[in-house]
């Protein structure tokens, strides 16, 4: 038995040593997460093609996972939230926000409400909502939950726990709008670019669901890279990624993010999300 | 014996005022609707399209168990040795996805933190009923053995043949069990059934759901016709194989988890914003951080997995009571008994965070969904059960003719003793599943374990993993001095 033993323990190391140095990415389960593999498959393959390595594609099914694969160096590269990039970038020293969405520079959460609340849309933040029930997105979402929350905490000056009847975390926008939708949730925070298109596709019933806040603007999703690639797949290799990513325009592959196109970015762009994080206690300060 | 169910039955009633039960979906019937719909045309072609999802579900199981019955073994035969007594107690007190949540970082997305996950808290199952077994076993042939014989000989020759079947036995039902764990470490991410089943649940498939659970379930069914004892080393050999694919490991990651990533904020503080990421003491911050993180979330996080495992443990009972009569021969014979059994054991081979989660999808987030769903898993398994002692009974002549009758003044007072230590045996277990259901949104300790986690405050989240354990094996101790207060005892059981 020793010797099986032994013999399963060398097939293990020898594998780790026959690794091939290939560029591994991954992207924050954002909205519906049937056929990832699919849609960011396709992204790997324009990667690699004028990247000229392999590149390779791994799902994820919770942002903290994608934050544990980033910091444990299983992904090179990564599709960030704001808050899971800021905390990905902590972890990681060298570790640097290089591509945005274009509409990422002045992103906003919806707050959406079932029609039997009769809560109707303004451009003051809605305090009727307290006593409600309502539900986040996932909780690392920087747009599901962050956001809604320091807005929520400012405009009542307490935990959503005190405020609401009930405080949920849907996992996802497309969730959380469905649970709205659907009345088992009062209120919700939704993501804009995942309400307008859903909104778009036909998905949401307007009779049922509205919109009756909106945030004022702050950066949100990024591609963040880790600081020793250009060590790992030779020099100026930073800068050939993030070109690669702001001169992608195949709308098939956008339109997995969704975004319009991808401009630049830099990590100074984040430190109002690592400021909101602290503020309300997320990042530890 | 009364007097204790009642005390729990009276308990349980209380909390019951405590539990939120609310039913929060407006419309819970037409999602019922839908899931019928799937179940009676399940949609195969998605199970091919998750065949690797399938190969890797089995594939942990067998690494996580054939690690666990290796190291079970070795810590059995120091078993009588405190440390190691409490050591197996701490590891299995950590359910298998807490295991993957904390190994998730470690190793990161591998196979390797699903072998782990399943590795680790069996081996500490093993290690105990291996252990127990051996002392139960009958020790009449080591009076055989000449004076001066060697210890390992004695074991071999006089201890070994006389419990190898029971082990055997034991070893293939954990097996069972060790592919419900491995399905549902992919709720968590990890690339096994559990991780397109959450997929298809979130979206409303359930075409794919209930392909995906019926493909399950056959291959749990057809475990005894392949899993053969003289063959089964080659599937664990094909197994690393498969795993060593993938596998990598970072000795680097795992001294920073341990050393750095775990220690209180306090500690880390100070070398985290100033860039050194040095590393200080002093115990005032570390008291002040546990102690804020008990005020805020601790203990309602043991509060409620508490009223939960309470609720649930006598829901439990009442459950096994009803339902046992349906698969024992002195109540019900042929085809309907036949049918109640495979009900029982379709409802038992589902894992209980399954369930939870398709109730979820049904009710909203509050206990109900887990106090059905921890209900039915464990009252199907302590059913079958009881059914099974309740058929050993050789009824007296003068049996009363009436089945209510039969069942109240015969058959109950005959198997209610063991019924008993089975529902207090699986208490433990209770426990841990109302602890990990907080995942999926209800306020046990679970929740703020996830949360921790999501805010990527690994120290948090250990310390609160800590408190899970602590709690379990509280509750583990109480019920072995109930046990034997009432004498009561399940004999040899199952059902771990």
């Amino acid at each position: 038995m020793k010797k099986w033993i032994s013999g399963c323990f060398a097939i293990i190391l020898f594998s780790t040593l026959a690794q091939a140095q290939t560029l591994s990415f991954t992207a924050i389960p954002d909205q519906n997460t049937a056929r990832l593999e699919q849609r960011f498959g396709k992204v790997a393959q324009y990667l690699a093609d004028i990247l000229k390595i392999d590149v390779k594609y791994i799902p994820v099914k919770s942002y903290s996972a994608s934050v544990n694969a980033f910091k444990n160096d299983q992904v090179q590269l990564a599709w960030f939230g704001g808050l899971s990039g800021v905390q990905a970038r902590r972890a990681v020293a060298g570790s640097q926000a290089i591509a945005q969405g274009e509409e990422d520079q002045y992103f906003v959460t919806y707050l959406i409400a079932h029609a039997s609340t009769g809560l109707q849309r303004s451009d003051a933040f809605p305090k009727s909502i307290a006593g409600k029930t309502f539900t986040f997105g996932s909780k690392g979402s920087t747009s599901g939950r962050l956001m809604p929350e320091y807005y929520i905490r400012q405009s009542f000056d307490q935990a959503p726990k005190s405020i609401f009847k009930r405080v949920g975390f849907s996992g996802d926008h497309s969730k959380t709008i469905a649970l709205v939708q659907s009345g088992s949730y009062q209120v919700g925070a939704v993501n804009f670019k995942v309400w307008e298109r859903e909104l778009k596709e036909g998905k949401i019933d307007t009779s049922q669901v509205q919109v009756i806040w909106k945030t004022p603007t702050y950066v949100d999703y990024n591609w963040t890279v880790r600081g020793d690639v250009d060590k790992k797949f030779g020099k100026g290799f930073t800068r050939k990624l993030q070109n690669a990513l702001i001169t992608m325009h195949d709308k098939t592959l956008l339109d997995s993010f969704p975004r319009k196109q991808f401009i630049k970015a830099d990590n100074s762009m984040y430190a109002p999300i690592l400021e909101t994080a602290m503020n309300i206690g997320i990042i530890e300060k | 014996m009364l007097k204790t169910s009642l005390l729990f039955v009276s308990i349980a009633f209380i909390l019951l005022f405590a539990a939120d039960l609310e039913v929060t979906t407006l419309n819970p019937w037409q999602e019922l609707q839908r899931m019928a719909i799937g179940a009676v045309v399940p949609d195969f072609m998605a199970v091919y399209a998750v065949k690797e999802a399938f190969l890797n579900t089995v594939v942990f199981a067998f690494c996580g168990i054939f690690l666990s019955i290796f190291m079970g073994s070795v810590l059995a035969f120091f078993f009588e040795w405190k440390p190691v007594r409490l050591f197996c107690a701490f590891i299995r007190a950590v359910h298998e996805l807490f295991w993957a949540l904390i190994f998730l970082p470690v190793v990161g997305l591998n196979p390797l933190c699903g072998v782990f996950a399943i590795a680790v808290p069996y081996t500490g199952i093993f290690a105990k009923v291996y252990a127990e077994i051996r002392q139960e076993s009958d020790h009449s042939p080591l009076k055989a053995f000449p004076p001066h014989s060697s210890r390992v000989s004695q074991f071999f020759y006089g201890v070994l043949p006389a419990i190898y079947a029971d082990i055997k036995h034991y070893s293939a039902y954990r097996l069972e069990c060790a592919l419900r764990s491995s399905a549902i470490l992919g709720f968590v991410g990890l690339p096994t059934l559990g991780f397109h089943l959450e997929t298809a649940f979130r979206e409303g498939l359930y075409s794919e759901v209930f392909a995906i659970l019926y493909c399950f379930y056959f291959l749990i069914a057809s475990l005894k016709y392949w899993i053969k004892e003289k063959v089964s080393w080659i599937y664990v050999v094909l197994a690393f194989v498969f795993i060593s694919k993938e596998v990598s490991l970072s000795w680097q990651n795992f001294t920073r988890f341990f050393t750095y990533e775990i220690l209180p904020w306090p500690m880390r503080r100070r070398g985290v914003l100033d860039g050194t990421m040095d590393v200080s003491f002093s115990s005032d911050s570390v008291w002040n951080w546990g102690k804020n993180i008990l005020q805020t979330e601790g203990f309602d996080g043991v509060w409620n997995t508490i009223v939960l495992t309470q609720v649930v443990l006598v829901g439990t009972g009442v459950m096994t009571l009803i339902v046992f009569p349906l698969v024992c021969q002195h109540f019900q014979q042929g085809i309907p008994r036949r049918c109640s059994r495979y009900l029982l054991i379709v409802i038992r081979t589902t894992p209980e965070y399954i369930l939870a989660y398709a109730f979820l999808q049904l009710w909203g987030p509050s206990m109900l969904p887990a106090i059905v769903a921890i209900g039915l898993h464990n009252g199907a398994i302590l059913g079958h059960l009881t059914g099974q002692n309740a058929d050993l009974i050789q009824l007296r002549a003068d049996t009363p003719r009436g089945k209510i009758n039969r069942y109240f003044f015969e058959v109950l007072p005959r198997v209610y003793g063991q019924f008993l230590a089975f529902l207090f045996y699986r208490w433990e277990v209770m426990m841990r599943e109302s602890a990990i259901l907080g995942i999926l949104g209800i306020y046990t300790l679970g929740f703020y374990i996830d949360s921790a986690i999501s805010d990527d405050k690994m120290d948090k989240a250990v310390f609160l993993i800590l408190m899970t354990a602590l709690l379990n094996m509280v509750i583990d101790t109480t019920s072995q001095v109930i046990r034997k207060r009432l004498k009561i005892s399940t004999k040899l059981t199952t059902s771990g």
